[in-house]
């Protein structure tokens, strides 16, 4: 419609405003997460595989950093500090943040269709040829085509189910895998996963996982476009055709 | 608009939870403050959940061998005149809300019934061990002292002073929750807080204090330090360690 356009190149809308408060919840309580993840972590920094592991049995593998207690056996002469007792509130604190937001947001998806709509690939997406074609895209480095500014492609969704649920379900039964009184009520739980440290280490690296995730995600938003990005996330807009290119 | 609304009743449903929540005894004394929120959704979640579950008992061909335990730091002259003399002067006091003061030595608690269980003790730091703990169930230990069915805390106190937690009743009559005298195949060693040390197995080990010689029975945890509940929430742990 020239007329549309010549009136003043409207914005047209991207992300609802559900969406964007469920994202930037998630992304902070994911961030204090993390933070605090790698505070608990330092204080042991050994890996076991089974039920139990501790300072006498051999590790699965250990990250080679000095630890926040003197007891554990690191190799180095000093001990970190110890930061447990606020990362811990803050871990568990920011955990039911995520996963009460989480809950709202499926629940959303599945109402609003924005999981089908939104997320699932489109039909003739549906195929491993269509992930390569974009695949291939990507990794020639080609500009982002301008309609990706409206909608999700192959790619971004198929990572972004997967981290919804995949990574998200697993991170949260291999941490609550870890309470004692969560075991007590359901042992299926932790028993399925073959121990409370083989849960401890799991989660190790789903949480490496998001992570990496969380990495690509940026690097894609500021490659593509970091203002109209993230003003789509914030106000819920992106601008009219011709500002978009 | 619509935002203002859902804010509205969001606000008002926490609000009413929250009500809800204190009248039930579902807020931790450590549910004040910044993170009071996610302390006091763990444990109410956690109590609903998990009122009469059992910790998860293992057999014997997992027992660790050997067990780990953090090193702790010299109690003083007295506590090694007490060991020298095989502990037969120690002894475990209980006054507030029972029936009457009363104190039990170690040959006391061995008459009471006997409790055998192989459980895991795991730390907030990551590790864990498992070990088979024997003693008296807590539940026994208070109904030989008659426990007034005021009482909503058990607070109890290490040889070192310093060192003091509390549990809820549902813990405390909890049939796992042990006044444990002996591990594995003798004695508790002191190394593991002999002679006698609470174990509370659906908690983090920092709640299974060691070398216990008292406890007080009590309906409110404020006037006990600062009224947190404990000398790890002092510190900056939280009370309840069900996780």
């Amino acid at each position: 419609m020239p007329e549309a356009a010549s009136l003043g190149n409207p914005p047209s809308q991207r992300h609802s405003v559900f969406v964007r408060v469920t994202h930037w919840i998630t992304a902070l309580a994911f961030l204090a997460l993390l933070v605090t993840g790698v505070e608990i972590l330092i204080s042991h920094p050994r890996f076991y595989w089974g039920e139990t592991g501790n300072s006498l049995t051999p590790p699965l593998f250990q990250i080679p950093i000095p630890a926040s207690r003197a007891s554990v056996p690191t190799g180095y002469g000093y001990v970190l500090p110890d930061q447990n007792g606020w990362s811990r509130y803050l871990h568990f604190q920011s955990a039911w943040a995520i996963v009460l937001t989480g809950l709202c947001y499926s629940l959303y998806g599945v109402w609003t269709r924005h999981f089908r709509n939104n997320l699932l690939p489109a039909k003739p997406d549906r195929s491993l040829r269509a992930f390569l074609a974009v695949l291939a895209s990507h990794l020639r480095r080609k500009p982002a085509a301008a309609d990706d500014a409206l909608s999700y492609n192959v790619l971004q969704r198929a990572a972004y189910l997967s981290v919804i649920f995949v990574l998200f379900p697993l991170v949260i039964w291999t941490g609550l895998a870890m309470s004692p009184a969560f075991n007590s009520a359901i042992p299926a739980g932790v028993n399925l996963l073959g121990g409370r440290q083989s849960a401890r280490t799991l989660h190790f690296f789903i949480s490496g996982f998001l992570l990496l995730f969380l990495a690509v995600h940026i690097a894609m938003v500021m490659l593509t476009g970091f203002r109209i990005r993230m003003r789509a996330m914030i106000i819920g807009t992106v601008p009219g055709p011709r500002e978009r290119l | 608009m619509t935002a203002g609304l859902s804010t509205a009743a969001g606000l008002t449903g926490l609000a009413a939870a929250a009500k809800l929540a204190q009248r039930y005894g579902l807020v931790p004394p450590d549910g004040g403050g910044l993170y009071g929120p996610g302390a006091t959704l763990t444990y109410a979640a956690q109590r609903l959940l998990t009122a009469n579950s059992l910790a998860r008992e293992f057999p014997k061909s997992l027992i660790s061998k050997p067990p780990f335990a953090n090193p702790v730091a010299p109690l003083g002259a007295e506590f090694t005149r007490l060991q020298a003399a095989g502990f037969a002067d120690w002894r475990l006091a209980l006054d507030g809300m029972i029936a009457r003061p009363v104190s039990f030595s170690l040959s006391d608690l061995k008459q009471l019934p006997v409790r055998r269980q192989i459980t895991e003790v795991v730390c907030e730091e990551g590790w864990s061990y498992i070990a088979e703990w024997i003693g008296t169930p807590l539940v026994d230990v208070l109904n030989a002292a008659g426990v007034l069915p005021q009482a909503r805390f058990v607070v109890y106190r290490s040889f070192d002073r310093e060192w003091w937690e509390s549990i809820d009743m549902a813990d405390a009559l909890h049939p796992q929750t042990l006044v444990t005298w002996a591990m594995n195949d003798g004695d508790l060693p002191v190394t593991f807080g002999g002679p006698l040390r609470l174990r509370v197995p659906r908690q983090l080990g920092y709640k299974s204090v060691k070398f216990i010689n008292q406890m007080t029975l009590t309906d409110s945890l404020k006037g006990f330090g600062k009224g947190l509940g404990s000398a790890a929430s002092e510190v900056g742990y939280s009370w309840y360690a069900g996780i």
